[in-house]
């Protein structure tokens, strides 16, 4: 076999029938410490020249590495049988010599963390060149690769490219670095572009950017794609036929909207019906998937999901069911024994996912049948400000500008609601948050708790005050001492307040069965818990001290879907048992829409609209909020390609140099459309926050009704 | 940036100065020249003891001392030794000598040690990294006077068998050596071999640990695999992004590494009879000279800081993100 056949130089050796991608029983396997895990089971798929193939899966399902395994780019530790048919040529056992000729070339990669993605070294403009130059050594000069890395850039919508192009990866934000790995990827008219993950690191604005920018990317090299993500909206409008993949297989495969209406296979409707919709406004139940995806070093036989499957019978337990047609579709295939049972419901997708997996929605707190206006306020934030100084010099330090993180905001959350804190990365969510955590005078402004305004406290006080309000964190992994057993995690505030030995080891007990899990399990350690668990453990830390006030600061963002839908109906089903209020920040507006009962949106510093999350869904009113809504994929094919979308412009100006005037403007579509005369006053006067209905109130001098969803 | 190498350089010219303002001060409170000398036998006329004591400024204070010697220094005149011989001409002929010595040990220290560390690092838990390991840790826990005689004991055997004295371990030439500057050339040579492995031998094993933990770091990182995605092969992925990437937490220690073993060299020097500069500290400190003392302590900083100033240049020719504040 000679490299020759794999370099497709010629015309003639470019395959323009078939599949460009053909995977035949692939298997992966790699070695490790308690055994082989068998990443991939016998995977088969094909893409055709120009259509889009969704593989979705939660993590560790095996999709990365059946994606790294068709690129060749798997540790050579990796075991890899069956067939990657690549424009009709065998790519498994070729060596990497041979494979780097038509990586980047035939086939590229967009990968999850553009972040990490680029080579901190070099410039962006060099990297992009390298790509066009390593495959095209002597009919393309350093100069020419150069310019052509210039016009990619700017073709991915890279602003003064010519200028950027000479810019290191860390001047870049990480849109922009996606952008550039894109336009790495498209540098070479590929065949096939494998997408893995490409915006699960982004903010939902630029997810939108970057998903639009595929799909140019695929009009103009008319090449096949592999989009892999574990978000079921995502794909929704974008793929032509969607994969389905769990424990290493494909357990349900078809057209996308054939899925999406009529799932075959249990794992994929309780997909379906694990994610809050942005689209739906009465109250939804949720579906988790009860359990853990099995270990893949050894299975038992029988179907793997059998242990998580609200519809199990014993025979799922003898054989692992193959994946069969579905009677009576065309090119739908589904790996269940019970296919037809499911066919036989009424009801379509996400509802048919409800019945069968019996989700049920929480109730409302009692205290919520009492108006808002007479329930107690329980954290107030009157035009709170907080700065951070810019300074220069090491020995004498000079104040060179102000970072404004905060600049002055006001909400109040009252018992037994949820307020949603909603914005980019960089609007100061997290700021607002430490302020009211620190419970300490800010800078501007008055934050108070439970009446009590804080900046008027001693320290004895404001011990007291933390016993009423509690904080859940982001990441379980991180935000529980890995030395110490999960008793003494929870145990912990009630020691620091002076509880009695007695009472904690009652109370511990207790609060373990409140968030579902066994107390059997006290004295092990966070490390054998899996994410999900975990974040239970906090919430239950969090809850130790019977607080009137839980902060959660995304909570589920770092959850794989299917567990996310458990922990969102436990923070339901606490709040409604025992009355708590939350303040609730997240960048997922559905999960928002989901559990909130009011929303704020955040932009640079500021509540550009606040109100009851209804209101400000269905009828926004601050173009932001319509831009960040429209952003966000719904998981209904038919909905979804329907849509029209508003695409923002550019990324988050920087708090230290706001814009003048209404600080959205640089951003603002509905600014650019106005006269002269009226973008003169976005330019100079600050719109103040203005009543537009009851409970809804938006920052905007031209303030109007938009639907989006 | 070059403003900011300028700033650090003046602050180094004062640090230099503390440091051997503190170390003049110690060894002048603590040595004692003329307890020495009337410890001879037979013990010197008081007259020339009266003498020894003006010449050494022993009547005045010390930081008063200290300035008479530094008001030296800036004219190129470092003191005298205790046994009267001018310091500066001597200085110059052992920084020579030390240098010689040294550099050349680095460079092939660093260069192989490097090498060694990526090599074991792409290759992990395979034999070579295995043996690269075991080598390393046999080399980092053998003092140095052991490896120097024992390389001695190797290059004696390996000139008996030759049968002629090409590998010699003791100085750096041979006095009284007659020839043409070629020949002269191969003479240091010679000399040279045997003490440079003792030292290169030791570096290789230190470098290449920490440049293969840092390559580590960087195989499993993103940017990498973004690499070969385009059409890299693994291999010039890993040395064109790889190891370019994984050579900057490197800098400080490389540079550093420099600094101290031009003076750290103590044993190495003595096992060889080479004199350098840490040849002459031990002497300096035996013979109770605080002019010698002071004299190398200010070499010492200087190297250390010069190092210091290397490493800020290193770091910012291979970091961009550094570049840029």
């Amino acid at each position: 076999m000679t490299t020759s056949e794999l370099q497709f130089d010629t015309p003639a050796d470019r395959v323009v029938e078939g599949p460009v991608l053909q995977v035949e029983d692939l298997h992966v396997s790699f070695p490790s410490e308690s055994g082989r895990v068998q990443a991939v089971r016998g995977l088969s798929y094909h893409v055709s020249p120009g259509e889009v193939l969704g593989i979705v899966g939660e993590s560790g399902s095996g999709k990365s590495v059946s994606s790294l395994a068709v690129m060749g780019l798997l540790p050579s530790s990796a075991r890899i049988t069956g067939s990657i048919k690549f424009q009709g040529r065998e790519l498994i056992g070729r060596g990497d010599a041979e494979l780097s000729k038509i990586r980047g070339r035939r086939v590229s990669m967009v990968f999850q963390d553009p972040l990490s993605a680029l080579t901190p070294v070099y410039t962006v403009g060099d990297q992009i060149a390298e790509a066009i130059l390593v495959h095209k050594k002597g009919s393309v000069s350093k100069q020419g690769a150069a310019k052509r890395a210039v016009e990619l850039l700017d073709l991915v919508g890279i602003p003064n490219a010519a200028e950027r192009a000479k810019a290191f990866p860390h001047e870049f934000s990480g849109g922009m670095r996606q952008r550039a790995v894109i336009a790495m990827a498209i540098a070479n008219d590929p065949d096939l572009i494998i997408a893995d993950e490409p915006t699960t690191a982004l903010d939902v604005t630029v997810q939108a950017q970057v998903l639009q920018l595929l799909e140019t990317a695929q009009e103009v090299t008319g090449a096949g794609i592999v989009i892999i993500t574990h978000d079921l909206g995502v794909v929704a409008g974008f793929a032509d036929r969607l994969m389905v993949m769990y424990a290493g297989r494909a357990v349900e495969k078809g057209k996308v909207d054939e899925i999406y209406q009529q799932p075959r296979m249990p794992y994929t409707l309780g997909l379906l019906g694990s994610i809050p919709r942005l689209d739906v406004s009465e109250k939804q139940a949720l579906v988790p998937i009860k359990g853990q995806p099995p270990s893949l070093t050894d299975l038992p036989p029988g179907c793997p999901f059998a242990p998580r499957c609200p519809m199990v019978v014993d025979a799922c337990h003898t054989a692992e069911p193959p994946l069969l047609d579905v009677d009576g579709s065309v090119e739908h295939a589904a790996a269940c024994i019970r296919t037809n049972e499911i066919a036989a419901t009424d009801a379509e997708g996400a509802e048919a996912a409800v019945e069968i997996f019996g989700a049920e929605v929480a109730d409302e707190p009692e205290v919520a049948k009492i108006p808002r206006e007479q329930r107690e306020v329980v954290l107030g934030l009157d035009e709170l400000v907080k700065e951070y100084p810019v300074t220069k010099g090491v020995v004498f330090k000079r104040r060179v500008g102000t970072v404004h993180a905060v600049s002055g905001i006001s909400f109040d959350v009252r018992e037994g609601e949820t307020l949603g804190l909603v914005g980019e990365s960089g609007c100061g969510k997290t700021t607002t948050l430490m302020e009211i955590l620190g419970l300490h005078k800010p800078m501007g402004g008055q934050i108070s708790v439970l009446g009590t305004n804080v900046a008027e406290v001693d320290n004895k006080r404001r011990f007291e005050i933390r016993r009423d309000m509690s904080v859940v964190f982001q990441d379980p992994m991180a935000s529980l001492d890995p030395r110490l057993t999960i008793h003494d995690c929870i145990a912990e505030p009630m020691q620091v307040h002076g509880f009695s030995k007695d009472e904690i080891n009652r109370r511990v007990p207790e609060l373990m069965r409140l968030v579902g899990l066994r107390p059997e399990q006290l004295s092990r350690y966070p490390g054998e818990f899996s994410g999900g668990q975990r974040q239970r453990i906090g919430i239950a830390r969090a809850l130790a001290l019977e607080p009137k006030l839980v902060v959660l600061d995304e909570p589920v963002s770092a959850l794989d879907v299917s567990i996310q839908a458990g922990v969102i109906n436990l923070l339901e089903e606490l709040k409604s048992k025992l009355g708590l209020a939350y303040l609730f920040v997240a960048h997922d507006l559905s999960v928002v829409r989901h559990i909130a009962d009011r929303v704020a949106v955040m932009y640079l510093g500021k509540i550009i609209e606040i109100g009851e999350v209804d209101s400000v869904f269905e009828t926004p009113r601050h173009p932001y909020t319509q831009a960040l809504l429209s952003a966000i994929p719904i998981p209904d094919p038919v909905k979804e390609r329907q849509r029209e979308r508003i695409i923002l412009t550019g990324d988050l100006p920087s708090p230290a140099n706001p814009p003048s005037g209404c600080r959205f403007r640089t951003r603002c579509f509905l600014h650019a459309s106005l006269p002269p005369e009226k973008q003169r006053q976005c330019i100079e006067v600050e719109p103040p926050r203005e009543r537009q209905a009851e409970d809804h109130e938006a920052a905007c001098h031209f303030a109007q009704i938009r639907q989006v969803l | 940036m070059a403003g900011f190498l300028l700033r650090r350089l003046v602050n180094y010219v004062v640090l230099a100065l503390v440091a051997t303002f503190l170390a003049f001060t110690l060894a002048s409170a603590t040595f004692d020249p003329i307890g020495v000398l009337q410890q001879r036998n037979p013990p010197p006329p008081a007259a020339s003891i009266e003498a020894k004591k003006r010449d050494l400024h022993l009547d005045q204070p010390i930081p008063q001392r200290f300035v008479t010697w530094m008001g030296g220094v800036v004219q190129g005149d470092f003191g005298r030794t205790i046994a009267d011989r001018p310091i500066t001409d001597e200085l110059g002929r052992r920084i020579g000598v030390s240098l010689r010595l040294f550099l050349l040990g680095i460079t092939i220290g660093i260069g192989f040690g490097v090498l060694l560390g990526v090599v074991s690092a792409i290759r992990q838990y395979k034999f070579s990294d295995y043996f690269a390991t075991l080598f390393s840790f046999i080399l980092l826990s053998t003092p140095v006077f052991v490896l120097g005689t024992l390389l001695k004991m190797g290059a004696q055997g390996i000139n008996d068998s030759i049968g002629s004295n090409v590998l010699i371990f003791v100085g750096e030439s041979t006095p009284g050596f007659q020839g043409n500057w070629f020949e002269h050339l191969g003479d240091r040579l010679q000399h040279l071999i045997v003490p440079t492995l003792a030292i290169a031998l030791g570096q290789i094993a230190y470098y290449s640990r920490y440049q293969r933990s840092s390559m580590l770091d960087v195989l499993g990182s993103d940017f990498l695999r973004t690499a070969q995605a385009k059409g890299l092969t693994r291999r010039k992925a890993l040395f064109k992004h790889g190891l370019r990437t994984a050579l900057i937490p490197m800098a400080t220690l490389f540079a550093f590494g420099f600094g101290l073993l031009v003076v750290g060299g103590t044993f190495t020097e003595r096992i060889f009879g080479w004199f350098g500069m840490g040849d002459w500290l031990v002497t300096g400190i035996s013979a109770q000279d605080t002019n010698v003392t002071a004299t190398v302590t200010l070499f010492v900083a200087v190297c250390v800081l010069f190092s210091g100033w290397l490493a800020d240049v290193l770091y910012a020719a291979l970091d961009p993100r550094i570049r840029v504040n």
